[in-house]
């Protein structure tokens, strides 16, 4: 491909959400335990501080994999007691601010909906509309 | 002009005998097989999370069933030598389950249909065979009385795409691969003919062959050294229960396709299905969900599966398919291009076949010969009608 041809993609590229590139082959250092490892963080689904700061010694860098990896935060209340802990605690093991991590996403629904009422098509008025 | 994202950044770039571009399941899978192979290896991925576009959002489907009759050796080779010791292999669970796949029906129509899928499955020796009302009621007693029959595969099952993509990323990254995340690539450049550097928003990577597994994103890059394959992306949606009690292990579709979905070990119910609005849904981009998926895919499995109807919906994602022209993936070098493989337009079917794709691509890179035919995932296949 030309400079040119480079030039023009570049430009022509549109994303909302500009990523900071990170190279994950620069180590962290070795997993040193600690006396507080395990502590219960998420509750849902009965993941510990030691959990955690081992999955980010695994290569789990963003909120994103830490969850697709321990299922903290994926529990009946999607993370909303243990996020901010989360997010604390892979920061210290990174030595990042917790800021700089990616945000964690919310999904529908806001809260836990049976199948039969997410499906329920009546309109309002109608038999099952309350 | 200054990039203030990278600003501040020092380059990055480097070189490695094999560039891999996109960090999926197929990317990762490939790097891994590398990896194995003692080729010195650089991943590059534009989002900031691992595997975050299809290989995390797709059902975890290990089918062999309906598969198009090209794709089907793949399938059914990852299914026999692959799957069933991955969790060894790559020293994390992936949750794979071999319990078979339940396609169901409710009209003599659907039954013909299935008949029709049961036919080519066994025509190219796949174990797949029709149920009557009682057989199916036997394998699953969950199922509404609308069900009249159904095709079975024993030997298809299911996994978790989450982890299995993680796992061959931390497999290939114990490895020594050397992953970049949130790196722009802008193209490919040639060097005397060959296809030799990726030019990234942060540095030019190098590399004796370069592999492009990007879904969507590989029909740009391709089209920097003057290479099309036809695909688009189409936005589709999945929903996930709380964790119910276990009710039974099969892979459920249906001859109509309105969902498909499974219980997995967690408990949880995954299921994915469409509302029909598909083409429209994701106009904007990104990977939204539409409110009225959802309510859709729940009318949907209610009427197979009754029992649901109480289990609590805890979340819905979408995400994007790079659905191929004619159905079935490339996977192929270039010609024109060498240096170059394409692993992409998998379709939304490639997260069962991951990992022999990820042997495959690794083979073809290597000039090795592959465990498999690929001619039929050839990049130039495709013919104008005219």
């Amino acid at each position: 491909m030309s400079d040119e041809a480079v030039r023009m993609t570049t430009n022509g590229a549109s994303r909302s959400f500009s990523p900071a590139p990170l190279d994950r082959s620069r180590g962290l250092g070795d997993f040193v335990p600690a006396p507080d490892d395990d502590v219960l963080v998420c509750r849902c689904e009965e993941v510990t501080k030691g959990d955690i700061r081992r999955a980010v010694h695994d290569g789990m860098y963003t909120m994103t994999e830490v969850r697709r990896y321990l299922r903290v935060g994926m529990g009946l209340c999607q993370g909303q007691s243990c996020t901010k802990l989360v997010r604390r605690i892979m920061a210290a093991e990174l030595g990042v601010s917790p800021a700089a991590l990616d945000a964690e996403t919310s999904r529908a629904p806001m809260r836990p909906v049976e199948m039969r009422v997410l499906g329920n098509e009546e309109a309002a008025g109608g038999a099952d509309a309350r | 002009m200054t990039d203030t994202r990278t600003e501040g950044v020092e380059a990055l770039g480097g070189t490695a005998d094999v560039i891999v571009v996109g960090a999926g399941v197929i990317g990762c899978a490939t790097a891994y097989n590398l990896a194995l192979r003692g080729r010195s290896v650089v991943v590059l991925e534009r989002d900031e999370s691992i595997g975050n576009g299809g290989s995390s959002r797709n059902g975890g489907g290990v089918r062999q069933s309906g598969r198009d009759a090209r794709e089907l050796p793949l399938a059914m080779y990852a299914v026999e030598h692959l799957w069933p010791s991955l969790s060894e292999e790559l020293g994390a669970d992936v949750e794979y389950v071999k319990k078979g796949n339940l396609r169901l029906g409710k009209t003599e129509h659907h039954l013909e249909v299935l008949q029709g899928l049961a036919k080519t499955g066994r025509e190219h020796g796949l174990d797949m065979r029709m149920l009557s009302t009682d057989e199916v009621r036997e394998l699953n007693p969950f199922l509404s009385d609308e069900v009249i029959g159904a095709s079975w595969c024993p030997t298809d099952g299911h996994a978790n795409p989450l982890r299995t993509t993680l796992a061959f990323y931390r497999r290939a990254r114990a490895l020594g691969v050397r992953f970049v995340t949130g790196v722009d690539v802008l193209g490919v450049r040639t060097v005397r003919g060959r296809a030799r550097q990726v030019v990234t928003s942060v540095g030019v990577f190098e590399g004796d062959e370069i592999v492009l597994a990007a879904g969507l994103g590989t029909r740009r890059l391709a089209a920097s050294v003057g290479i099309d394959v036809p695909m688009r992306g189409l936005l589709i949606e999945a929903l996930v229960t709380e964790a119910e009690p276990r009710m039974f292990p099969q892979m459920l579709g249906t001859a109509d396709a309105d969902f498909y979905g499974h219980q997995t070990a967690h408990g949880s119910f995954v299921f994915g299905g469409d509302s029909g609005l598909e083409e429209s849904n994701g106009y904007a981009g990104g990977v939204p969900t539409a409110s009225i998926t959802a309510p859709a895919i729940c009318r949907s499995i209610m009427k197979y599966v009754p029992r649901l109807a109480d289990a609590k919906i805890v979340r819905t994602w979408a995400g994007w398919e790079d659905e191929c022209a004619d159905g079935v993936p490339v996977i192929s070098t270039v010609d024109e291009v060498p240096g170059l493989t394409l692993a992409c337009a998998f379709t939304g079917h490639g997260f069962g076949i991951s990992p022999i794709v990820g042997r495959l691509v690794a083979e073809l890179c290597c000039g090795e010969k592959t465990t498999l035919d690929v001619t039929a995932f050839r990049y130039d296949r495709f013919r104008a009608w005219a």
